[in-house]
């Protein structure tokens, strides 16, 4: 293997395969928080929901993750001065987080082959439509890993990362209605639900499972949306990049 | 010949204030070069710089030819660092932390694996190889991280006040592993240990407020100073008249005189057959410290607001 894939399997090591071998109940909190959803929306809507609430898991799975990532370079690299060292060695800045990126991936394989088996019994979608789902959820983890990487060249300390990690993840995972349809939601309210962009991307993937109708005009526009965001958040985070200080 | 060379490097921040001011001086890029100076003299400031982590406000440096500041990407090739304060990851365990590490720098995993090994053999600690590094005290998880960047192969290490908070004997053990590692390697060492300096250096950098002090071998850095001996006077408030040297009094509230051979001589003689009791030593480097930079090493900042010295 190249040297390049080298570096990108020690960003895997570090902060998944041997995260998890040494604090295994995070694997364990990885899974409950969007089970626990899964569970409650089941029971409340008398098995109803049931289908929408496994795709909501994903998107959780998928956007928590990637949100997590800037707690991650924040405690590595302000705790323990890691990126420090890595910045000074032959590691370019986009090979260190390309592989941190991947191993938030990694991270929730075990979460994810859990919920998959869940989404096998009980969602009756074609293998197409599940082709869809994930390249949506690869899209907005792509989203959600920019936003880390930008709010990262905001924090300085753990403590302040976590919190962003907390609000952010319950104002785009737990309060958006990616757990069931949008339509639940009365209309004067539904409006502000909009500003969270889980929401776009709950609606296309509940679009494609058959639990959401919606006009090609509403379609086009959560693509719009969802695309257009990463690539500003991108651009942003690009330019305020820290590898090198000034 | 193998050279660090310096030319006006200066580091600008916010608010006008210079963490480094025109910083110029060549070495030799052998054995340890130690930078002293009191805390926020500029000493990490200066190592970052070179350790291509940090870009000065002006400048330039050059190591073995190399230029830091514009080729930035060869130098990686050539240097490890140890940042201050730099902890070893808690979820891993010291193999796992070497072998990362050494994956980071572009080594398969075999190799890094064999050479995280032999790494830990090298400090005696593959018994503990697969301890959580969270478990391990702060002396064996120091020596982890010092481990990880002699494995690396780079020829050029800097070190940034690497026994800060060690205890004497973790202290010890890593100052063998600094003089195991310059017979093959340039170390950069920041330390306001003068112990530290004294002890290892080749080369000792004083700084001052971002600006250069002094630099050379003890022998040359002992000529900064017209002074050859240091005499303490153990007893509080004892007045004594010299003919030719400096008197201060320090924070334990003993004076203490700076001076000449003969003078020393002179006033010794005296000393005891006055029965004062005193103590004489070649001046030390931290009296020449203080000579130099005109504050001891360990004055905070705010010290100056309340006249702690003197």
């Amino acid at each position: 293997m190249g040297r390049g894939s080298n570096q990108l399997i020690a960003s895997i090591l570090v902060n998944a395969i041997y995260a998890m071998q040494g604090y295994p109940t995070w694997i364990v909190n990885n899974l409950l928080s969007p089970i626990s959803i899964i569970i409650l929306v089941t029971f409340i809507s008398k098995g109803a929901l049931i289908g929408e609430a496994i795709a909501g898991a994903l998107i959780t799975l998928f956007v928590g993750t990637g949100i997590m990532l800037q707690a991650d370079l924040a405690h590595l690299k302000n705790d323990f001065k890691y990126q420090d060292m890595i910045v000074s060695s032959p590691t370019s800045a986009m090979t260190y987080m390309v592989g941190m990126a991947l191993s938030n991936v990694i991270f929730i394989i075990p979460s994810l082959v859990v919920i998959l088996v869940l989404a096998v019994i009980y969602i009756h979608a074609s293998i197409l439509a599940f082709v869809e789902v994930f390249m949506v959820l690869l899209l907005l983890y792509l989203f959600s890993v920019v936003l880390g990487f930008f709010l990262s060249t905001f924090t300085s300390d753990v403590m302040q990362s976590w919190s962003f990690t907390g609000i952010l993840s319950l104002l785009m995972t737990t309060i958006a209605p990616v757990y069931y349809p949008i339509t639940y939601i009365p209309l004067p309210y539904r409006y502000a639900f909009y500003l969270s962009p889980t929401t776009y991307a709950a609606e296309i993937i509940q679009n494609m499972l058959g639990y959401l109708p919606l006009s090609t005009m509403a379609l086009a526009l959560d693509w719009i949306v969802i695309i257009g965001l990463s690539i500003a958040l991108f651009v942003v985070a690009i330019k305020k990049n820290k590898w090198r200080e000034y | 010949m193998e050279t660090l060379v310096c030319k006006n490097i200066t580091k600008s921040y916010e608010k006008g204030k210079k963490a480094l001011d025109r910083l110029s001086f060549s070495v030799p890029a052998k054995g340890i070069l130690a930078v002293i100076g009191r805390n926020g003299a500029g000493k990490t400031t200066l190592m970052r710089i070179l350790a291509t982590e940090l870009m000065p406000s002006s400048g330039t440096a050059t190591m073995n030819g190399i230029d830091v500041v514009k080729d930035a990407v060869k130098m990686r090739e050539m240097i490890a660092v140890l940042p201050q304060e730099s902890r070893a990851v808690n979820w891993m365990t010291p193999l796992q932390t070497i072998l990362s590490y050494l994956m980071y720098r572009g080594m398969d995993y075999s190799e890094a694996r064999e050479k995280a090994h032999e790494a830990l053999a090298g400090i005696g600690m593959t018994k503990l190889e697969k301890t959580l590094n969270s478990k391990l005290s702060g002396g064996q998880k120091r020596k982890v991280l010092v481990a990880s960047i002699l494995a690396s192969d780079a020829p050029i290490i800097f070190v940034d006040e690497p026994t800060t908070g060690l205890d004497p004997i973790s202290r010890s053990e890593l100052w063998d592993m600094l003089k195991r590692l310059k017979k093959t390697h340039f170390v950069f060492l920041t330390t306001h240990y003068l112990e530290e300096a004294e002890k290892l250096a080749d080369t000792i950098c004083i700084i001052d407020e971002g600006k250069l002090k002094g630099i050379g071998t003890l022998g040359e850095i002992r000529k900064l100073v017209k002074y050859q001996y240091s005499i303490k006077i153990l007893e509080k408030g004892k007045k004594v008249k010299i003919n030719e040297g400096e008197e201060v009094t320090g924070e334990d509230g003993f004076a203490q005189i700076m001076t000449t051979e003969k003078e020393a001589d002179r006033l010794s003689s005296r000393f005891i057959k006055e029965k004062v009791r005193f103590s004489i030593n070649p001046m030390s480097l931290e009296d020449i410290f203080y000579y130099v930079v005109k504050k001891p090493i360990n004055a905070e900042e705010e010290a100056k607001d309340y006249g702690t010295w003197f």
